[in-house]
């Protein structure tokens, strides 16, 4: 086919390209620091699981959200099928903290895979309502069901056993915040593979042109379906680690503010470059923090009108504006990291 | 040319009350040159949608290479090489010349659904992407993103999208519309240049291009194939000048 060498294939461009999923600097100082808090921030372990928790359940999210283009107001039915089958399995079968995880993981899978089907087709405000209806069904089951799931009280008395045989989950929840942080980690780093994938690739085409996906031979309802069910997975495992690390299920796991609150961590944090939802988890956990100590009834009368100044305004614009009032030596660093 | 590489059967399409295509039967044989030319509202683009899978037909057959492919769906119509230009371009707007033509390459040499293995790292196809963008006179924007692309521009990447498919069977629809002179050569000689065993389907209005591309010619009026033949044949009927051309004969038609 390359019969015409009439002009030179700028090599540099392709080279350029080539470079393309390494890791930049910021990405290791920003793995750097979550590691460091481990270590200087003790007494905030607690605080910082949640915020691994809330960063894994944000990227799932933006795994199809981001990347795919599929819209969710009911991420919740994955994270709380996670919370619930790791809790019910400790409970009930094994208390080793890493095959809960496993089995969570397999039956979020399962979930996802069932009801990608439903997602598959259909304008962004039928997959809003089928996703919102789905993490409804199984609220209400959990509901209905409260002899397994213990109900409105929650599912009481899980103990976890010790972290590969060997570490107990301490009352400080460091062993816990490791232990989410390493799973984050691992998670994050198959997720930033698969989307400098092929595979990852072509959700994007597929989300920005289905009709070109297809015409140039890609099979949209597989591709979809995949990426759902491993956004699910991922959905699952977060919601495991919080019960696991917590000890506990009840209903909120199902709950209709956790798929609003991840959809807003998204939001915070920018769709579509995964580093979004670790960004906004941070950024939504430490304002849930600090605001609700400082109103303790209101505190989601500012996560409100941050989310309208956030979406007015334009991320963009906000950020520019900040970096203006950073001192002129910062500005080059701090422009890099917008997606 | 020995066997059609495309054909299509008492082909049919209804919207409602409305016939967009009807009965049309046509055979394109391997590496033809063949244009598909017609009135505003004859039905050309439904045409190409039935026979890349967009539509589904309300009646009728469609052959490749022999085999039925009626309720085939588009994308596996694609990675036999029946691939299209669309006549509004296409594109993927977040992602660069080199990205996208770099993710058709590799569906179609089927890593496309690879997970693990970044697309940027296979050198291979990145090499076949750039080589590709550069014949088509992108290589200056390979790296832009494609929603900041001038329509020219474009419209190249919309044609090279087709061709880093590898097509067998070329549907092009109405390729250089709207195209400035420039890059309507560029288009053009790039078609020009294709393999002499790419089957090649021309959409178009521009009849100086139709005539100076094709060597066979089907016209399509109301749905229905009206004529077909050779270039000549076609340039020199009656007919088609009183529907089409707009020649002065005028008369001829009797519904």
């Amino acid at each position: 086919m390359n019969s015409e060498p009439s002009a030179t294939v700028p090599t540099g461009d392709v080279a350029q390209f080539a470079r393309g999923p390494r890791m930049r600097a910021w990405e290791w100082a920003l793995w750097g620091a979550a590691l460091l808090s481990w270590f200087v921030l003790p007494r905030q372990a607690p605080l910082l699981n949640e915020m691994a928790i809330l960063a894994l359940f944000a990227i799932s999210l933006d795994l199809i959200l981001g990347y795919a283009g599929i819209v969710s107001l009911g991420h919740a039915a994955f994270f709380g099928t996670g919370a619930y089958v790791a809790a019910l399995f400790a409970k009930h079968f094994v208390a080793d903290p890493v095959a809960g995880l496993a089995v969570a993981a397999l039956a979020a899978a399962m979930l996802g895979l069932l009801t990608s089907v439903l997602v598959l087709r259909g304008s962004d405000l039928t997959r809003l309502m089928v996703t919102l209806g789905v993490a409804l069904i199984l609220y209400e089951l959990a509901n209905r069901f409260d002899k397994i799931t213990g109900g409105a009280d929650g599912l009481q008395g899980v103990v976890m056993g010790p972290l590969l045989g060997r570490f107990a989950f301490d009352m400080g929840g460091r062993v816990a915040y490791l232990y989410s942080l390493t799973v984050l980690i691992v998670l994050f780093f198959i997720a930033r593979r698969v989307v400098h994938s092929p595979f990852g690739y072509g959700l994007r085409a597929i989300r920005d042109n289905p009709q070109r996906a297809t015409a140039i031979g890609i099979g949209s309802n597989v591709r979809l379906a995949a990426v759902y069910t491993l956004a699910a997975t991922y959905a699952g495992i977060a919601g495991a680690l919080l019960a696991q690390t917590t000890g506990f299920a009840s209903l909120d796991v199902y709950d209709f503010h956790r798929s609003a609150d991840v959809l807003l961590v998204l939001v915070i944090g920018g769709v579509g470059w995964l580093y979004g939802g670790l960004i906004g988890a941070v950024l939504f956990t430490l304002m849930h923090e600090i605001l609700s100590g400082l109103t303790p009834q209101y505190w989601q009368f500012w996560i409100g009108l941050l989310l309208i100044v956030l979406v007015l305004a334009g991320r963009g614009r906000i950020g520019r504006m900040a970096r203006r009032l950073l001192p002129p030596r910062w500005r080059a660093a701090a422009g890099k990291d917008s997606p | 040319m020995t066997a059609p590489v495309l054909e299509t059967r008492g082909l049919q399409k209804h919207f409602g009350g409305i016939v967009a295509t009807q009965d049309v039967s046509f055979n394109l044989m391997r590496g033809a040159r063949h244009a598909l030319i017609g009135p505003n509202g004859a039905g050309k683009t439904t045409l190409v949608n039935l026979l890349t899978g967009l539509l589904v037909p309300s009646g009728g057959h469609i052959f490749l290479d022999g085999t039925d492919i009626t309720a085939m769906p588009t994308h596996r119509r694609a990675r036999k090489g029946l691939v299209r230009t669309f006549q509004i371009n296409q594109l993927f707007d977040s992602l660069t010349p080199l990205e996208s033509i770099a993710l058709a390459i590799a569906e179609h040499r089927g890593s496309g659904a690879h997970f693990w293995r970044a697309l940027a790292r296979d050198a291979a196809v990145a090499d076949e992407a750039a080589a590709l963008l550069t014949r088509l006179h992108l290589a200056d924007v390979m790296l832009v993103p494609t929603a900041s692309l001038p329509y020219g521009k474009r419209r190249l990447l919309e044609i090279a999208l087709a061709l880093a498919s590898q097509p067998r069977v070329l549907l092009l629809d109405e390729p250089v519309a709207g195209v400035p002179s420039t890059e309507s050569r560029e288009i053009l000689d790039t078609l020009a240049a294709l393999p002499a065993d790419v089957t090649v389907l021309l959409i178009e209005h521009d009849m100086d291009l139709v005539f100076r591309f094709a060597t066979h010619i089907s016209v399509l009026v109301n749905g229905a194939i009206l004529v077909e033949g050779t270039a000549d044949e076609i340039a020199r009927d009656a007919r088609v000048r009183a529907v089409y051309l707009g020649d002065a004969v005028v008369g001829s038609r009797d519904g």
